[in-house]
């Protein structure tokens, strides 16, 4: 076996440890924030090296390093420097266990990184796991009275989750006897059809699968936490679950229903006409909530629910075009990359805004382009982009993954899509002008740190970026995508 | 490679946009030097290409000064720019009206360094709606507009302006969410992004699984939102009315015209025979809309709304100039917009003028200014008498043409008709905007508007320039004509008429 393809996890996991050994020993914390994002720096330079070889599999097939895994572990690296960076200024309301927050930062990077590489129903379980775990724990970290019930509530769900997915997996895994999942698309494949259509325990599997991972995407109608976890989490961490949890869950959805339930076209129809129906109820139900909210991280909220819908006309796409066609899987990862520069960009301004108003109503955003004219210019900008307006990613991104819609014969879908882009514009545009035309409640500038200066840079650049010239990230996702087409 | 001509006259404006946006401290006068400097480089350069233009008859069905690179790969998208018939004469409009917005907000105090930079980011995207011929980069000029429009509305208008503001994003994305499906569809079942590269027949005889109609109206709703069309026109009073001036004039003059433009060379240049099935419809449309929209503006007291009501009328012109599907209508069409976007821009300017000098924009409370401000008052005058189509002026040339060219179509069944009813919204112009005139600017003198100034040496000048523009296309039309039939011909020969 190799262990030099597993570097980048076990480098994430030794500066986990290391984050927190430190802490006994350091008495500047912001050395902490520096060490976590060195070992994601090294972490991410390892996964760069290892981009374009052959797609391998190590640990007896149980994870995969092809270019599918590659390009999630790039992006949530880069999501955790981002976070990290943001959370410097949050870390003074974190008076004590700073390290344990950036180690478990670190931990919830590692369970992403093999939840995206696991290729095996176990392992894929036990890389949830972490990534539950670490982040329930951070969801509670500030210990008021929200932050802990959000948490609770966190962890209470995940867990009945987690049964629930386990039991889909032990279907699964009774039906077919295998728990790779190539070994499972083999047995499914050489069944007779009558043995598919005819067994509810299959479909009762993959129907449980997809309840499962519907939670970690909080697709409606498993989005009942989304809300009052991402208001009481840490903003940081809240920015952290908008982005990381949801890419971390498609990526498993992507690997295991197409590599294992591609094929035959009955069941990926299927599937896939679940998902489409699971799209146009969770961007129409997440528009339509997002609307009244007074509360910016409510309403962020709300909007990734909807988010993950326009995601899941991708999922569509995958389950009704032919394997061979990777354009459905594309469009999820751009869209992805995109969502992930966008919201985290959003997450940032706000936390910078916050901090200084203390503060998350919209209302008290009122007349920011004189407190911070910065900051709501890129605020401004992410939220142009979420409705998805050019010049920005999310008009390219809504473009590419409507396209794949229009190709695999979902119109409906894709015009139900584009009326829900102009619903949310309303309420996007309705922070944009509180910032601009509404009074300022004082007069005092707000000033943030580079840290949160830098990220926020970073992220609009990269808006601007995947807006104007997509082309290079999109040549990267089809090469990824095309990794997950080939496997049996 | 030569020179790129339309790139630089797109792209001045936003680099302009950018050094005002990133000019730092408080430097009013060096913002609105610099705002004019680029836009008149643009405009200047719109005229070389305007001079430098083929017009031989070769020249017909194809395009000059193209600029045409890969820009996405997986998605096909090009970076392509082009220059014929139809949209050279509306590049030259909107390069020219965003150099004289920028002197018609030379008093603008509010705000200095933002308001210039989104109107110049707002002539890039419009310029560049006009230039693309690729449907991706089409559609993000397209949408790029709605940003700075929306500011400028929101910021600098008057009345209810962030409700109109507002109102006014809305209603075109909900059109554009249309014409994206549309292009989307476009997109797969031809597999091409290209707005021009057409089959002979036209692009939607290709037999797919989406029908051509249903792509053609998702396209046709978004380009009926911004022309604007009954019963999808009221944005329109309400956005013209609360924009501060420059953002009426670039609105009435340019944007809408957008709508039209995408009709003729979307609409009716990829799906002819589409077109010609459904213009019976769209013509009643159009002649619902002169009416409608000419009915509305006699009710209205407020200046600005009745100039906004009046485009309402006057674009259903278009919207029958295209439909009736012959060579002659649709120039007609493409002509009344350049004369519309002129005299309405122009009617704006003016009006905005007295309202600022006058302080008073009802016209129940106005009268008898024409003794206090006679230079005002001769512009209204011109630009109300050329908006219905009085002869020498670019409205009565456009006029005729758009209604001789429908009345003689012989593509659409009952054309007849439909134009005759709608030549009646010739008299109806004529009427509010003479009833419009007598109130503002006759009736006995008030003695409150004594003190108030006329025009001063620099709002001379842009008037008069307009002036100028409107009486040399009123009198010497063909060299204007002449262009605009290379680019419909075209569009003629693909319907068969």
């Amino acid at each position: 076996m190799n262990l030099q393809l597993f570097i980048p996890e076990l480098t994430l996991a030794i500066f986990a440890i290391a984050v927190i050994l430190l802490d006994l020993f350091v008495q500047r914390k912001g050395v902490l924030a520096g060490v976590s994002v060195a070992g994601l720096v090294i972490s991410a330079g390892f996964t760069l090296t290892m981009w374009g070889s052959e797609p391998q599999t190590i640990f007896n097939n149980m994870l995969a390093v092809d270019s599918f895994a590659l390009f999630f572990k790039l992006l949530f690296t880069g999501i955790a420097i981002l976070v990290i960076l943001a959370s410097v200024d949050y870390a003074s309301k974190l008076t004590h266990l700073q390290g344990e927050y950036y180690a478990l930062v670190l931990l919830s990077v590692l369970g992403m990184m093999l939840m995206a590489a696991a290729t095996e129903l176990i392992s894929i379980y036990v890389a949830l796991g972490l990534t539950s775990l670490s982040l329930c724990a951070l969801v509670g970290f500030l210990k008021d009275s929200k932050s802990s019930e959000a948490a609770l509530k966190y962890f209470l769900l995940s867990a009945m989750v987690s049964a629930v997915l386990l039991f889909g997996m032990a279907l699964v895994f009774g039906v077919t006897g295998e728990t790779q999942l190539s070994k499972i698309a083999q047995v499914i494949q050489a069944m007779p059809l009558t043995n598919i259509t005819d067994n509810p325990a299959l479909v009762l599997g993959v129907v449980l699968l997809i309840v499962g991972f519907g939670f970690k995407i909080a697709a409606v109608p498993f989005h009942m936490w989304v809300p009052d976890v991402y208001e009481g989490a840490p903003t940081p961490i809240t920015a952290y679950l908008s982005v990381g949890s949801k890419a971390a869950g498609f990526a498993v959805i992507l690997r295991i229903f197409s590599s294992a339930f591609g094929l035959p076209e009955w069941l990926s129809l299927n599937w896939g006409m679940l998902f489409a129906v699971l799209a146009a109820i969770s961007m129409t139900l997440g528009n339509v909530v997002a609307l009244p909210q007074t509360n910016i991280k409510r309403m962020l909220g709300y909007s990734s629910i909807a988010q993950a819908g326009y995601l899941m006309v991708g999922l569509a796409t995958v389950g009704i075009l032919p394997t061979t066609d990777v354009l459905g899987q594309s469009s999820i990862l751009f869209f992805l990359a995109s969502y992930t520069v966008t919201n985290l960009g959003a997450f940032i301004a706000i936390i910078a805004i916050s901090n200084k108003t203390n503060s998350d109503l919209i209302q008290d955003f009122s007349g920011m382009i004189r407190r911070a004219p910065g900051l709501t210019l890129a605020l401004t900008l992410c939220l142009v982009s979420l409705i998805g307006m050019p010049p920005a990613a999310g008009f390219m991104a809504k473009f590419y993954i409507f396209s794949a819609g229009v190709h695999s014969g979902l119109l409906w879908l894709v015009i139900i899509a584009v009326l829900n882009s102009v619903i949310s514009a309303y309420y996007y545009l309705r922070v944009v002008k509180v910032m601009w035309f509404g009074e300022p409640t004082s007069t005092e500038k707000v000033f943030s740190s580079g840290a949160l200066r830098f990220s926020l840079f970073i992220t609009s650049i990269g808006i601007l970026l995947l807006g104007i010239l997509p082309g290079l990230v999109m040549k990267l996702t089809e090469a990824a995508s095309k990794m997950l087409a080939f496997l049996p | 490679m030569s020179f790129p001509y339309l790139s630089a006259i797109i792209f001045l404006p936003a680099i302009g946009s950018i050094i005002i946006a990133f000019l730092g401290g408080n430097r009013p006068r060096l913002t609105k030097y610099l705002a004019a400097l680029f836009t008149l480089a643009s405009f200047i350069l719109s005229l070389v290409i305007f001079a430098a233009f083929d017009r031989s008859a070769g020249a017909s069905g194809t395009f000059q000064f193209e600029e045409k690179a890969l820009w996405i790969p997986p998605l096909g998208a090009h970076y392509h720019l082009g220059m014929d018939g139809l949209n050279l004469p509306m590049v030259v409009l909107t390069a020219f009206l965003g150099f004289i917005v920028v002197l018609i907000s030379w008093k603008e105090n509010l705000r200095i360094r933002e308001h210039f930079a989104w109107l110049l980011l707002l002539e890039t995207s419009i310029l560049g709606v006009f230039s693309s011929l690729d449907l991706l980069l089409f559609f993000v000029f397209w949408e790029i507009e709605l940003i700075p429009m929306y500011f400028i509305i929101a910021v600098w208008g008057t009345g209810r302006r962030q409700y109109s503001a507002i109102k006014y994003v809305i209603y075109t994305l909900f059109g554009s969410a249309f014409i994206l499906a549309g292009i989307l569809c476009l997109y797969f079942t031809t597999g091409s992004l290209s707005m021009v590269d057409s089959s002979p027949g036209g692009r939607a005889l290709i037999t797919t699984a989406i029908p051509a109609a249903v792509i053609f109206f998702f396209l046709l709703i978004g380009f009926a939102v911004k022309l604007p069309v009954v019963p999808l026109h009221t944005w329109l009073p309400d956005a013209h009315t609360d924009a501060p001036t420059a953002g009426s004039v670039m609105l009435a003059g340019a944007l809408i015209k957008m709508g039209g433009y995408g009709m003729i060379r979307i609409s009716v240049g990829l799906f002819p025979e589409v077109a010609r099935t459904y213009a019976p419809l769209l013509v009643i449309l159009a002649v619902i809309t002169v009416l409608y929209g000419a009915a509305l503006t006699l009710r209205q007291h407020d200046l600005k709304r009745m100039i906004a009501y009046s485009s309402v009328s006057h674009m259903g012109y278009v919207l029958l100039g295209v439909f009736a599907l012959g060579e002659m209508s649709l120039t007609g069409a493409v002509l009344q917009m350049v004369s519309h976007g002129l005299l309405t821009g122009l009617l704006f300017a003016v009006a905005g003028l007295t309202i600022h000098n006058v302080h008073e924009r009802d016209l129940r409370k106005l009268g008898g200014l024409a003794r206090q401000i006679p230079i005002i008052a001769v512009i209204f005058f011109i630009a109300g008498f050329g908006s219905f189509g009085v002869p020498a002026t670019s409205g009565f040339i456009a006029e005729y043409i758009t209604f001789i060219g429908s009345f003689i179509s012989q593509v659409v069944d009952g054309i007849q008709v439909a134009t005759i009813v709608a030549i009646g919204g010739i008299i109806l112009s004529a009427v509010y905007i003479l009833w419009m005139l007598q109130r503002a600017f006759y009736g006995p003198v008030q003695e409150q508007y004594n003190s108030v100034k006329d025009a001063n040496t620099l709002e001379r000048f842009y008037m008069f320039a307009f002036v100028a523009l409107i009486m040399l296309i009123g009198i010497y039309p063909s060299f204007l004509i002449n262009i605009i039939q290379l680019g419909v011909s075209p569009i003629v020969r693909l319907l068969g008429g």
